[in-house]
């Protein structure tokens, strides 16, 4: 198997190696990949309309025909579910996106140059880190409302200065190694340094923290929805599902049931393969 | 010591004078006018007008900015709810209480259930304990804690009648909040504890001390336990801190009248001083607790009680001649 220990040999070949061994990881990824595609493919597969109303049928408990029951307007829970991931998922990887993008930015520029713009951008994340994640999340969306697209924007803001600080961190690791030193003796512009020596270098912590991030992220938009800020319902994010039905919870509990444990898998599957990622990139790092 | 007290303290300055500009200047922006606020849709434009005078709305950003902040840090006053008129000081001061102990409770609880877990799977690596405690910590740290919280109400209120489902009152009153908020302490304390005692279980010391045949239980608790648990200290202080803030839905579920509570309430009335008020206060008793976090790493740990001190540890001879 030759071209397979060439491709070990190099370093992205031997993540997915090591990944590749890790069963729990490759399991959350099964899942993840599971999701996704449900979530895609929700339009052509979901049984029922889900805005359709039909009072008749209101509050059925789970069966062969609504697979997780109906909620109080009669709307096939399992649909919504399905379809609601569309919202869930695209949020919570938007915003982890963009949060990583920004805290990248920030923090390269702060990790290489140094000096007054690393003070100025670290005072400045101190002001937004000075205040509780939650709360931050509730001011933000006192002044931005509530929808789809502001919640992503919150939570980009939520999830920056975090991840600038971790960048900034590995880049100020990477930026004492002597080959840094040589690009600059050649006269490598910082822009092409940074780019093309410290980014791929001191990516591999902020992909761990991204997959772990979108878990936080799907969280925290959940219990916005939950309490009545983030995405409103009808739109079936799965947090205004729950907070939809929490008034019936008490006599249909599977309405809550579903939803949740929707959130939970995700989740669950995010961390896990996560923590595999994160053991794969750093051997050294394991446990 | 003192002098890196002081100046900690003295670096929280700006920071606060920072959250508190942001805060102002995002409420500046919100939507809604606060004086059509207060006296509801029925007013008319004269009397909004005239209500707009009064509050000193019609001045510009940073005659409003200037008031605010000598409102705030001089005079200790942090202004009124536009829908209750209460003052929000003594609001605070009522519910605070309630968030303290919700927010020590989870702390408490995370440490109390969570480092014996880590402890167990750390001694034990990679056997059936170090799975399941490690499985029991993931669910944790996955598990949503508002919805854990309603399958525990639909459990062991509804269901079962053990426990009332909400409301505030005695010790049972806070059985059902604190197993829901305190899930994801529980899951982050027994992975740091593990994770931190596995480092330890490798580092000389250890290896010295088992080679001279100390008992396992002394290596444990004598040189494996001190020096592990510095890092529970940074977790417990960082889950009070977020519960702080990050209970409110717990509060909620629930119907604890505490800070959260209010206001994710002051948000709905879109009760800016509320909000304003709360939001800075929140971010300065934050900082406090980072501090004294900090302060305890010290107390418990001589290295670090020397480095802030500015002591080097050794001296090292050949570094000046480098640098």
């Amino acid at each position: 198997m030759k071209s397979k220990g060439k491709f070990r040999n190099s370093m992205f070949g031997q993540v997915v190696y090591r990944l590749s061994r890790n069963r729990m990881a490759m399991f959350a990824l099964a899942i993840l990949l599971i999701e996704v595609i449900l979530a895609i493919i929700a339009p052509l597969i979901i049984p029922y309309d889900i805005a359709a109303i039909n009072v008749k049928e209101r509050y059925q408990e789970p069966s062969a025909q609504h697979l997780f029951g109906t909620d109080k307007m009669g709307r096939d829970l399992f649909s919504r579910l399905l379809y609601g991931g569309r919202y869930s998922l695209l949020i919570g990887f938007l915003s982890t996106l963009f949060g990583t993008l920004l805290g990248m930015l920030l923090g390269a520029v702060a990790g290489y140059f140094g000096g007054r713009a690393d003070n100025l951008i670290m005072r400045g994340l101190d002001i937004f880190q000075a205040i509780p994640g939650m709360l931050l999340m509730i001011v933000l969306a006192a002044v931005l409302g509530t929808g789809v697209e502001v919640t992503i924007i919150a939570l980009t803001i939520g999830c920056a200065a975090g991840n600038a600080r971790l960048f900034r961190a590995s880049i100020l690791n990477i930026r004492s190694m002597e080959y840094i030193e040589a690009s600059q003796s050649i006269n490598c512009s910082p822009a092409k340094i940074i780019l093309s020596h410290i980014v791929p270098n001191a990516m591999s912590p902020m992909i761990v923290s991204f997959t772990m991030g979108m878990a936080i992220n799907i969280v925290v938009c959940a219990a916005l929805s939950f309490i009545g800020l983030g995405v409103q319902p009808p739109t079936p994010e799965w947090g205004a599902l729950l907070s939809d039905s929490r008034a019936d919870m008490r006599m249909h509990p599977y309405l809550v049931i579903f939803p949740g444990l929707a959130i939970m898998i995700t989740v669950f599957a995010l961390n896990m393969f996560g923590d595999g990622l994160r053991d794969a990139m750093d051997p050294k790092l394991k446990n | 010591m003192a002098r890196y007290i002081l100046r900690r303290l003295f670096w929280m300055i700006p920071i606060i004078l920072g959250v508190s500009l942001l805060v102002f200047t995002l409420m500046y922006f919100c939507p809604g006018d606060p004086a059509r606020i207060i006296l509801g849709q029925g007013a008319t434009q004269a009397e909004i007008e005239s209500l707009r005078e009064t509050m000193g709305l019609n001045k510009g950003f940073f005659p409003r900015l200037g008031e605010f902040l000598v409102n705030t840090f001089i005079r200790f006053d942090l202004g009124s709810s536009y829908i209750s008129k209460a003052p929000i000081v003594t609001e605070i001061a009522a519910r605070l209480p309630q968030t303290l102990i919700i927010a020590t409770l989870f702390m408490l609880t995370g440490v109390i259930v969570g480092v014996p877990l880590g402890i167990a799977a750390a001694v034990k690596q990679d056997s059936i304990v170090d799975r399941i405690c490690m499985v029991i910590a993931m669910l944790g740290a996955s598990v949503p804690n508002f919805w854990l919280a309603l399958l525990l109400v639909l459990l062991f209120a509804v269901n079962l009648g053990w426990l009332p489902a909400m409301g505030m009152g005695g010790i049972e009153y806070y059985i059902l909040p604190t197993l829901a908020g305190a899930m994801g302490c529980i899951a982050v304390q027994a992975r740091q504890s593990r994770s931190s005692m596995l480092e330890v279980i490798r580092s000389d010391y250890v290896t010295t001390a088992r080679s001279k045949g100390v008992s396992m239980r002394n290596i444990i608790f004598k040189h494996e336990l001190p020096n592990a648990l510095i890092p529970v200290i940074t977790c417990a202080g960082n889950d009070f801190g977020n519960s702080l803030g990050g209970a409110l839905i717990i509060e909620q579920i629930f119907a604890i009248t505490g800070m959260g509570q209010y206001m994710v309430q002051a948000v709905f009335n879109r009760d800016y001083p509320v909000i304003q008020a709360s939001a800075i206060f929140l971010a300065i008793a934050f900082s406090l607790i980072m501090l004294v976090i900090d302060l305890l790493y010290a107390f418990v740990d001589p290295r670090i009680k020397a480095q802030y001190e500015g002591k080097p540890l050794f001296k090292r001879s050949g570094k000046k001649v480098t640098a």
